[in-house]
């Protein structure tokens, strides 16, 4: 066990990753000599050279559109989004190339590219720097969507991001980049596309991924203090969703609450209760209530906090959950 | 960059622009006139047979053509007549109902099959969606073409069998999948020296010109001296909206702009299209980075079978152009050199039929895919909601069945 913190951790995952993979590389804006906005590939270039550390011009479609010629010849590109709001010169990229040559070629082709975007608010940023716009890509069948909540998932998660045959976008949650945790480097049995219980309750489940599982295991802590034993779901991965866990833990509860800091119109939310309704309808005491982003743009830095889903946001949710 | 200091691969300095006389208009609706006043011309470019037929010499690429054996030399007609027959077929095909679509390429043969030439086995090709004679060069099945176009696949075949890629039909989306697998080349030689020597070979057309990943796809070519030939055939039209809105200046201009050479050649004369090329490929292959053609061109025909030139652009201007027709023009060639009589004339154009009465068949026969197949090509590892889907989709089908036996039964 290192404690480290997610920063680090992935950082150490893309070391072990260059290793282990001759034929991967990193390519993004910034993230050689300087080590990304975020240091997250801090002394990589200095171990692996440019060639597997690669800074590239400031042109995010052709990140991505060089990205997947590389993976044609057989290279395994690990791509860097700098910023969210950055990712959208590349979206045509990501959703009409990338998502479906497996498709367009009968399972001939793959292109297996890796796309890491920190993503989400909080840290007092100018425009475009805060967003989560993670529903957009999930909507995209081709694509598999993670995000790792703490140092551990983040090390293992990044690693078998570049081992799955399929193209996965990592979105990182930039304002937990130094929140620091235990990792274990040498189990290896995570599975990043299954969701994982990390606090086990028995009246309502609260689902959340990436920034807010902190917040939920908050607002989890702050319900017990009332009597309230709250079950919290950190999702891990966003496409798929696992919904065989939450399913579980739903019969068991009776009572879900899904939160995530993109709006929750359109959102991963409004798709987990939908299915969850579907699912367990008989097992449900009460709707199944999302809280989330409101339907505008990410708003100034100076009143992100009313924006953003906090304890008391969860709890009132929580509340209304248990109102039924 | 004239023909002249071609094929040395130094590239110093940029030569001095040629500026477009301003336009009576701005954005003209007669594409004629337009190309007229354009400022682009049309002596400015590697030309090596002119509209007569008749050989010149030029002292850069001329060598290229005589290093070609007669049957080579015919080899190019028997394809650019193969393919124009072809072409004739998918809209005849889609005329009938049995194609959704047709992209024709009458017009473009010299630009397509001297260039699929000039690449060789280990070349990589990202086509448009209208490469149909460099299909042909590369030695497809021409009828796997048409399964794009029939609804039967998205694809058709397998692009690393004969390294001509899928056809892309977001514009310009393929010019940085191209510089991408020329990058892939590069590592691959560096990794392993022994590595055979390639290029990535990209296509695209005046209208993809005007999207975002053309520039950055040049740019990052430039960066990284991606052993790629950028081939652009103008063909004057992005559907119905005439080059001017595209460019004020020749194409070629703007690889100086990236710092690569860049040749503007007739794109109608297979012979000089087949030497640029052949020397722009060589010069990638070589280490010495990417190159810009521009062929140019005419779309003899629709952009697609959707559209009606008629409705934007005048007759006389498709006069001016048949007059340059590449096919006519390369048969005058042949039989005024002595290669070719009527005899292999007719032979080329019983082979023509044989490929339409062929295409026709085999896209008659296409048999539409299985839709459960589809559901295994999404993703390359197990994924619970596709296969949560498939299932629910086979016991629906399902239940028509036993409602059918059920009904029998009674």
């Amino acid at each position: 066990m290192k404690t480290m913190t997610i920063a680090k951790a992935i950082n150490e995952g893309l070391r072990a990753a260059l290793a282990k993979h001759p034929k991967s590389f990193l390519m993004g804006e910034d993230i050689g000599s300087l080590g990304g906005v975020y240091r997250v590939t801090e002394g990589l270039k200095a171990e692996f050279g440019a060639d597997r550390v690669m800074d590239t011009p400031l042109a995010e479609s052709g990140i991505i559109g060089t990205a997947i010629g590389m993976a044609l010849r057989g290279h395994q590109p690990i791509c860097e989004i700098q910023f969210d709001g950055f990712v959208f010169p590349g979206f045509n990229q990501i959703t009409t190339q990338l998502a479906k040559i497996r498709t367009r070629s009968n399972g001939m082709l793959s292109a297996p590219v890796v796309i890491r975007i920190p993503y989400g608010g909080g840290i007092g940023s100018i425009e475009h720097h805060s967003e989560s716009p993670e529903a957009l890509f999930a909507h995209t069948p081709g694509l598999r969507i993670i995000t790792p909540s703490n140092a551990h998932d983040a090390y293992w998660m990044i690693q078998q991001a570049v081992e799955c045959p399929d193209p996965v976008i990592v979105f990182e949650p930039k304002r937990r980049y130094w929140l620091k945790g235990e990792v274990d480097t040498e189990s290896t049995e995570l599975d990043p596309f299954k969701a994982q219980v990390v606090r086990e309750g028995t009246d309502a489940t609260v689902v959340a991924y990436g920034p807010l599982v902190p917040v939920a295991l908050a607002a989890a802590n702050a319900a017990a203090e009332d009597g309230h034993s709250v079950e919290v779901i950190d999702l891990r991965s966003i496409s798929p969703i696992d919904f065989d866990t939450i399913t579980a833990s739903v019969e068991k509860t009776g009572r879900l609450v899904v939160a995530h800091e993109a709006p929750t119109f359109g959102g991963i939310g409004g798709e987990i209760a939908a299915r969850i309704s579907e699912r367990s309808f008989y097992a449900l005491e009460a709707p199944v209530i999302r809280v989330g982003g409101f339907h505008m743009p990410y708003p100034v830095a100076r009143v992100e906090e009313h924006y953003l889903p906090d304890i008391d946001r969860i709890l009132e949710a929580l509340d209304r959950a248990l109102g039924y | 960059m004239s023909a002249a200091e071609l094929p040395t691969t130094e590239f110093d300095e940029p030569e001095e622009a040629v500026l477009p006389a301003p336009l009576a208009e701005p954005f003209p609706t007669n594409g004629f006139a337009a190309l007229a006043s354009s400022g682009v011309d049309e002596g400015d470019m590697v030309q090596l047979l002119d509209e007569q037929g008749v050989l010149q010499h030029d002292p850069a690429f001329s060598p290229y053509i005589e290093a070609l054996d007669a049957d080579t030399l015919r080899g190019f007609y028997r394809d650019m007549a193969v393919a124009r027959r072809f072409d004739s077929e998918g809209t005849a095909l889609q005329r009938q109902g049995e194609l959704a679509l047709w992209v024709p390429l009458t017009g473009q043969e010299a630009a397509q099959v001297g260039s699929g030439r000039a690449s060789r086995e280990h070349d990589y090709i990202f086509p448009t969606y209208r490469e149909h004679a460099v299909a042909l060069t590369r030695g497809l099945d021409l009828a796997d073409l048409l399964r794009l176009f029939r609804g039967t696949s998205n694809g058709g075949w397998d692009p690393r069998d004969k390294n001509f890629h899928l056809y892309t039909l977001v514009l310009a989306a393929q010019t940085l999948h191209a510089v991408g697998y020329a990058m892939g080349i590069q590592r691959d030689i560096k990794a392993d020296p022994t590595t055979e020597p390639a290029a990535a070979m990209v296509y695209f057309g005046d209208g993809a010109s005007s999207e975002g990943d053309v520039h950055e796809s040049m740019v990052f070519a430039a960066s990284y001296q991606a052993p790629v030939v950028f081939f652009c055939q103008n063909n004057y039209w992005a559907i119905s909206v005439p080059f001017e809105v595209q460019s004020r200046v020749p194409l070629v201009n703007r690889a100086s702009g990236y710092g690569f050479p860049g040749i503007r050649v007739d794109g109608n004369d297979v012979l000089a299209v087949h030497a640029v090329t052949a020397w722009a490929l060589e010069h990638a292959r070589s280490g010495n980075g990417p190159v810009l053609i521009e062929a140019s061109t005419y779309r003899l025909g629709a952009h697609t079978t959707a559209d009606d030139p008629t409705k934007y652009r005048m007759a006389a201007e498709e006069e001016h152009w048949r007059a340059k027709d590449p096919v006519a023009r390369y048969e005058r060639y042949l039989r005024e050199s002595g290669m070719a009589d009527d005899a292999f004339f007719a032979q080329v154009a019983d082979e023509a039929n044989e490929l339409a009465t062929y295409v026709r068949k085999a896209v008659l026969s296409m048999e539409n895919p299985d839709i459960r197949d589809k559901f295994a090509d999404v993703y390359g590892a197990p994924h619970p909601l596709v296969a949560e889907e498939l299932a629910w989709f086979e016991q629906y089908q399902a239940s028509f069945v036993d409602a059918e036996n059920e009904g029998g039964a009674a």
